[in-house]
């Protein structure tokens, strides 16, 4: 984060001011992503009046950065009116999206709307690779497409690509295209479990081995040795900071009006269809929960060697089972990075009595897998 | 001498916080924010109503300040926000593209909250 941004987060924090806001405005999808963490069908998504005023209670309430996600925005016919209502509010604009629908009458619209930025997910540089994790043929052509319309109109594209089993021998290759596009690239390593609690996404994750190979790689992170350090001591000032911006100076709104700390963190702290959104954001006990968390208070990961640059995710951790607690995916980076395990990640080793085991079946009993 | 006209760029982003504004350029993301007084001048940037005026009506009554000295200051920032993109300047009155608003809405504290 820029200096001045980062200055003005610290402002809007002391403020209480909701700095930055993801609306998912649908779940629909015109992909069927195979680590997708969103089911797709429609449980009652918000109206076209509903989600105008739910936008015009967020600039009252101070938001500046908005994101547009999904699901596929695209999908939603009333895209591009609600798109110009919250450019009317002076809102800064990032879109998420495949990009399937943007063509150049679309690009053109964007453009002449001011939209900030346009993130696309591309999670490989070949079509049988990426295709196979859309579940959609021919999606890289029209995402790749999409970027050239983009581009052709001076916006500001960035590819998000998900690294997982399927796709971890390509990310130098989605990142040599980003190049040949003109455009920035993110990669991040991290498969979420689903927003319903189901965790068999997780086994799409890299393994150690991956992690390691990839946080030793120059060009992605910069001085190996500085990034893989083992971090200080932490002091009374870290122990005491915020674990995350989540429910600061951010928080989520999904299509159906459910108010979450971030999109992350599936803990519901209100309905705008039921409440005013700065009504939830200011008075949800918990959110104020989320807020009265500080580094100190998290079990085992204030006591861990990782705690000063840990990248712990408090959604994830939630989702694990407890918001104070660590969140493993992020324990497993911490080791991948310096090789020291965290406390986490130490008290899950089995137990020297478990370590040899024998299981024996009396013949003739049925196996199963 | 001309007068100077200024209107608010509609590709901006834009929001109060505090009585400041916070301003990202539609051009190239660049982020701005503006004191007290550049904002006043921002929110009065409609087009039609000279700089001179803004500052006679809006700048000199709040801050004890000799009006050619506020409408020379006034005149340089109008430059360097068009020179960013944010604020379009013009000898003559600017018809607005469309209606963007100023963003009146100011990011105050919640009541009794403050951390």
């Amino acid at each position: 984060m820029s200096g001045l941004m980062q200055e003005l987060s610290n402002k809007a924090l002391a403020l209480g001011v909701p700095m930055s806001v993801q609306l998912d405005l649908t779940y629909r999808c015109n992909e069927r992503c195979v680590h997708c963490y969103l089911d797709h069908d429609d449980h009652g998504e918000m109206t076209t009046a509903e989600i105008k005023h739910l936008l015009d209670e967020m600039a009252e309430a101070g938001v500046f950065m908005l994101t547009l996600s999904g699901g596929e925005i695209f999908l939603r016919k009333d895209f591009f009116e609600i798109l110009e209502h919250a450019r009317r509010l002076t809102f800064c604009i990032k879109l998420k999206t495949n990009a399937m629908m943007i063509r150049e009458r679309e690009a053109a619209r964007i453009r002449d709307l001011g939209v900030e930025s346009i993130q696309i997910s591309i999670y490989s540089h070949r079509p049988e690779v990426h295709d196979a994790i859309t579940l959609v043929p021919g999606s890289l052509k029209r995402s790749v497409d999409a970027i050239r319309f983009l581009k052709s109109q001076g916006l500001k594209v960035i590819i998000a690509n998900v690294l997982m089993v399927q796709n971890m021998q390509d990310y130098e290759g989605v990142r040599a295209l980003a190049d040949e596009l003109g455009v920035e690239s993110t990669l991040d390593p991290t498969v979420t479990p689903m927003m319903d609690g189901d965790r068999s996404t997780l086994n799409l994750g890299v393994d150690n081995t991956a992690l390691q190979r990839l946080f030793r790689n120059e060009s992605l992170v910069g001085d190996v040795e500085e990034f893989c350090a083992v971090p200080p001591r932490p002091g009374e000032d870290e122990l005491q900071s915020l674990p995350c911006s989540a429910g600061h100076t951010a928080c989520y709104v999904s299509p159906y009006g459910d108010f979450y700390p971030c999109v992350q963190f599936p803990l519901t702290c209100g309905n705008v269809r039921q409440q005013r959104f700065v009504d939830i954001w200011r008075n949800s006990e918990q959110l104020k929960e989320v807020r009265s968390i500080r580094v100190k208070d998290l079990s085992g990961c204030s006591q861990c060697t990782h705690v000063t640059n840990c990248t712990r995710c408090p959604g994830l951790a939630y989702m694990e089972g407890n918001m104070r607690g660590p969140s493993t995916q992020d324990c497993e980076k911490s080791f991948a990075r310096t090789g020291i395990p965290s406390v986490n990640l130490q008290s899950k080793k089995p137990s020297v009595k478990n370590l040899i085991q024998i299981r024996m079946q009396p013949a003739g009993v049925a196996v199963s897998a | 001498m001309s007068r100077l006209y200024v209107a608010r760029n509609t590709r901006v982003a834009a929001r109060n916080l505090d009585g400041e504004m916070m301003i990202m350029s539609g051009k190239d993301s660049t982020l701005f924010t503006l004191n007290k007084t550049a904002t006043i001048i921002w929110q009065s940037a409609d087009g039609a109503t000279p700089l001179d005026e803004i500052v006679e009506r809006r700048i000199c009554p709040a801050y004890e300040v000799e009006p050619a000295a506020a409408l020379q200051d006034a005149e340089s920032l109008a430059r360097e926000l068009a020179a960013h993109g944010i604020l379009d300047v013009s000898e003559s009155p600017i018809i607005p593209a469309n209606s963007q608003p100023a963003d009146s809405h100011p990011a105050n504290p919640p009541a009794g909250e403050s951390r």
